[in-house]
C-alpha cells in the first residue's frame, strides 16, 4: 500500500488519471478495429506542432511567472512572420526561415515589454496574462483588417483589402518541415523533419537551462528573496524567462501553421495558450516547477487522447463529443492545478 | 499601536485615491468615445435611445449579479456563467413542458434557483482552495462546466433525461437542437407593464422596476449583519477571521448570491431576446457583464449599482453604435465589431493591471 502511494505521488494525480483513461481508449480502438499505424502517425505530427508551443510555457515557469497565459502575444507575432514570408512570395525552407526571421526579433521586443509590465505586478501574472492576451489578439483583429499586406494570396478576394481568416499556405510553406526526410515504416508515416526540429528546440532550451545565465534564471525563479541576496537581478531574469517564451510561442506558431496547412488569423489564438497550458500540467509540471520531460510526456498523452478519443467517439457516439472531452479533460486539468495547497502565491 | 493605524489610514487613503480617479477617468473616456461614435454613426437619437433601454432592461441584472463577490474580496466573479447555466436548464425544463407567459416565466425562476444554489455552493468551495487567484479560478471553472454542459445536453438529453415536446432534440433523438425556440415566454416579463411614450421608444416598465428594487435590495442586504461581515471580509481576511467571522462560509453565500442573481439575469436576458442558443447562449455572458461592470467606474475591489447601470448602459451604446461609426470612418462597419470587442476584452485587462499594480504600490 505504501508502495502504491509512493508511486502516485511520484507520477502524479493528472499524469495517472489521463494515462488511464488513454489506456482505455486506446483499447476500445483496439476492439472497434480503428487502423493503429493511422492513429500513430496522427499522434506524432500533433506532437511535433504542439510540442513548441508548449514548451513555450518553460522559461517562463523557469524564471518564476508561472504559467504564461499570454502565449497569444507571441502567437500573434509569429503569423506577422509567417505573413510577412508569404507576401514576399517565398516557399519551401527560404520561407519557412524568413518568417522565423522576421518573427523572432518583433517577439523578442514584444516580450521585453511585456515582461516589464509583468515586473510591476507580481503575484497577479496569470490572470492579468490571460486578459492581455486577450486584448492583444483582439486588438491585433483591427490590424488584421488594415494590414498594408498586398499578395492576392493574403487578402480577401473581393473589396481587395483585409487579411483573409484562414490562409492556404499550399503554395508556399505548407509541410516543409513535416515532408523533410519523411519516410514511411509499417503503414505510420514518420514527419522526420517536423520532429528532429521539435527535438532541436527541446534540447536548445534544456541546454540553455545548463549554462551560467540559465542556471542564474532558474536561481531567480526558485527563491526571489535568496536570488536577490546573491546579487542576482531578479527583475531582469524574469523579462529573459518571458523573452524566451514569447520567442518560442512565435516559432511554434510557425511550425504548427506549416503542419497544419493554413494560418489562421483573427480570434483563432484567441484560446491557444489553455491547451498548452493543459498539456504541460498533465506532464506533471507545477505553477512552479518544470522540466522538459514533462513538456515530452505531457503533449504525447494530451495530443495521443485528441487523436485516439475521436474516432472511438465518433464510433459510440457523436463527433461532437471529443471536442467536448477536449474541453472538459483541458480545462479540468487547470482547474486542478490552480486549486492545488502547493500552487504558490502567483495568480 | 496607534502608528500603525495611522499607516493603515494612509495606504486606505492612497487605495481610494486609485480607486477615485478609475471611478471617474474610465467612465468619461467613454462617455467620450460614446459621444464620438455616436456622432460618427449618424444613427437617428430614437433609435438609439431604444435600443440602449432596450438592452439595459435585458442586461443589467446580470452585470448587479457580480457586485456582492467584488464586495466580499473575491474579485469580478466569472462564474456567473454557472449562474446562466442554472438559468438556460430553467428555460429547456418549462419549454419542454410547453409552460408560457408569465406563469411560465415564474416557474422557470423558482426551478432555477435551487440549480443556482448548488451551483454557487460548488463555485464557493472551489474558489476557497484558490483565494488570492479567484478571478482566474472562476474563469476556468467557467469554462470547465460548459464542458460538462455540453456533455449533459448533448450525450443525456434524450438518452437518460427523457425530453416530451418534439423538435427540442435533434433527428437522432440524442442531444437538444442548437437553438430552442422560447416564443412562450417571449417578453414575459416585459409586456406586463409596457408603454410607448413616443413613436419608436418603447420602455419595458415592468422590467426597469424589477432592476431598481433589485438595487434598493442590494443597498439594504449590505447594512445588514451578513453584508457588513462580507465588506469585512473583503477588506481584510485575517482580521475578518480573527474577529470571529466564518470566512470560507460567508465566501461562499457570496458566491451563492451571485449566481443565483445571475441565473434570474439569464433568464430575464433570453426571454428578451426570445431564442436560447443552447450551446452558446451563455459562453460570454461573463465576459460582457464584468466589462459594462468596469466601464462604469468599478474596480475589482469596489463595486456599486450606479456604476453597474452606467457601465451597462455605455458599454450597450458602443454595440449599437460601433459597426455604424465603423461603417462611416472607415468604411467597413466590421472594424467596429472588432473595435467592441477590443473594448471588453481591454477594460477588463486595463482594470486587472491597474489594480494588480496598484496591489504591488501598497505592499
Amino acid at each position: 500500500m505504501e508502495g502504491l502511494k509512493n508511486f502516485v505521488d511520484k507520477v502524479g494525480y493528472p499524469r495517472l488519471i489521463i494515462g488511464a483513461f488513454l489506456f482505455i481508449l486506446c483499447v476500445m480502438a483496439a476492439v472497434l478495429a480503428i487502423p493503429v499505424p493511422g492513429l500513430i502517425g496522427d499522434i506524432l505530427t500533433r506532437v511535433g506542432m504542439n510540442g513548441i508551443l508548449v514548451l513555450a510555457l518553460v522559461p517562463a515557469i523557469q524564471a518564476g511567472v508561472g504559467l504564461n497565459f499570454a502565449l497569444p502575444i507571441g502567437i500573434v507575432c509569429g503569423l506577422i512572420g509567417a505573413l510577412v514570408s508569404i507576401e514576399f512570395k517565398l516557399g519551401g525552407f527560404t520561407g519557412f526561415f524568413t518568417a522565423l526571421v522576421v518573427a523572432i526579433p518583433i517577439a523578442a521586443i514584444v516580450g521585453y515589454f511585456y515582461g516589464q509590465m509583468l515586473n510591476r505586478i507580481k503575484g497577479q501574472e496569470m490572470t492579468v496574462g490571460t486578459y492581455v492576451g486577450f486584448s492583444v489578439v483582439s486588438g491585433m483583429c483591427i490590424f488584421w483588417l488594415l494590414a498594408p499586406f498586398r499578395s492576392p494570396e493574403l487578402i480577401w478576394a473581393v473589396g481587395g483589402s483585409g487579411l483573409r481568416v484562414t490562409i492556404s499556405l499550399e503554395s508556399t510553406i505548407d509541410k516543409v518541415l513535416n515532408g523533410f526526410l519523411s519516410f514511411n515504416v509499417a503503414g505510420v508515416q514518420i514527419p522526420t523533419g517536423l520532429l528532429a526540429f521539435f527535438a532541436l528546440c527541446c534540447i536548445a532550451v534544456w541546454v540553455f537551462g545548463k549554462t551560467k545565465s540559465g542556471a542564474i534564471m532558474n536561481a531567480a525563479g526558485a527563491n526571489e528573496k535568496f536570488a536577490t541576496a546573491t546579487g542576482i537581478n531578479v527583475n531582469q531574469q524574469r523579462i529573459l524567462g518571458i523573452v524566451l517564451s514569447t520567442v518560442l510561442a512565435a516559432i511554434g506558431i510557425i511550425v504548427y501553421s506549416q503542419s497544419f496547412g493554413f494560418l489562421q488569423l483573427y480570434n483563432a489564438p484567441l484560446m491557444a495558450a489553455f491547451p498548452a497550458v493543459a498539456a504541460i500540467l498533465i506532464g506533471g509540471a507545477s505553477i512552479k516547477k518544470v522540466a522538459i520531460s514533462h513538456v515530452i510526456i505531457g503533449t504525447f498523452l494530451f495530443q495521443a487522447l485528441l487523436v485516439v478519443s475521436l474516432p472511438v467517439i465518433n464510433i459510440l457516439a457523436d463527433g461532437s463529443m471529443s471536442e467536448v472531452i477536449r474541453a472538459i479533460v483541458q480545462n479540468g486539468i487547470i482547474l486542478y492545478a490552480l486549486t492545488r495547497e502547493t500552487g504558490g502565491d502567483l495568480a | 499601536m496607534d502608528n500603525h493605524l495611522q499607516i493603515e489610514e494612509i495606504k486606505v487613503k492612497k487605495q481610494t485615491n486609485v480607486e477615485r480617479i478609475m471611478g471617474f477617468i474610465v467612465p468619461i473616456v467613454f462617455i467620450v468615445l460614446c459621444a464620438v461614435g455616436y456622432y460618427l454613426s449618424e444613427l437617428p437619437f430614437i433609435f438609439v435611445l431604444n435600443e440602449v433601454i432596450i438592452r439595459l432592461g435585458r442586461n443589467s441584472f446580470l452585470v448587479i449579479s457580480l457586485i456582492i463577490p467584488v464586495i466580499a474580496g473575491m474579485g469580478l466573479n466569472f462564474g456567473i456563467v454557472l449562474g446562466a447555466m442554472a438559468g438556460q436548464m430553467a428555460l429547456i425544463f418549462i419549454t419542454n413542458y410547453s409552460l408560457e407567459g408569465a406563469g411560465g416565466l415564474l416557474i422557470a425562476i423558482l426551478v432555477s434557483t435551487p440549480v443556482a444554489i448548488v451551483f454557487g455552493y460548488l463555485v464557493g468551495r472551489v474558489l476557497n482552495k484558490a483565494k488570492g487567484k479567484e478571478m482566474i479560478t472562476s474563469m476556468i471553472l467557467g469554462f470547465f462546466s460548459n464542458g460538462l454542459y455540453q456533455l449533459i445536453f448533448l450525450l443525456f438529453a434524450g438518452t437518460i433525461i427523457p425530453f416530451k415536446k418534439e423538435g427540442l432534440l435533434l433527428s437522432t433523438g440524442m442531444g437538444l437542437r442548437n437553438s430552442v425556440d422560447l416564443a412562450g415566454v417571449r417578453y414575459a416579463m416585459d409586456d406586463i407593464i409596457k408603454i410607448r411614450p413616443y413613436p419608436g421608444l418603447t420602455v419595458p416598465v415592468f422590467t426597469l422596476v424589477v432592476i431598481v428594487l433589485l438595487c434598493l435590495t442590494l443597498t439594504f442586504f449590505l447594512k445588514t449583519k451578513l453584508g457588513q461581515e462580507m465588506r469585512t471580509v473583503g477588506q481584510n481576511m485575517h482580521i475578518a477571521q480573527v474577529a470571529g467571522i466564518n470566512v470560507d462560509r460567508t465566501r461562499i453565500i457570496a458566491i451563492i448570491i451571485s449566481t443565483v442573481l445571475a441565473a434570474w439575469g439569464q433568464i430575464i436576458f433570453l426571454q428578451n431576446i426570445g431564442t436560447l442558443n443552447t450551446y452558446g447562449s451563455h459562453e460570454q455572458v461573463g465576459l460582457f457583464a464584468v466589462a459594462s461592470l468596469l466601464i462604469g467606474g468599478a474596480s475589482v475591489t469596489k463595486a456599486t449599482y450606479r456604476q453597474a447601470l452606467m457601465g451597462t448602459f455605455m458599454f450597450h451604446m458602443l454595440f449599437i453604435i460601433s459597426p455604424m461609426a465603423g461603417q462611416n470612418l472607415m468604411n467597413d462597419s466590421q472594424i467596429g465589431e472588432f473595435f467592441r470587442v477590443f473594448v471588453a476584452y481591454g477594460v477588463i485587462g486595463l482594470a486587472l493591471l491597474l489594480h494588480a499594480w496598484q496591489r504591488r504600490g501598497k505592499k
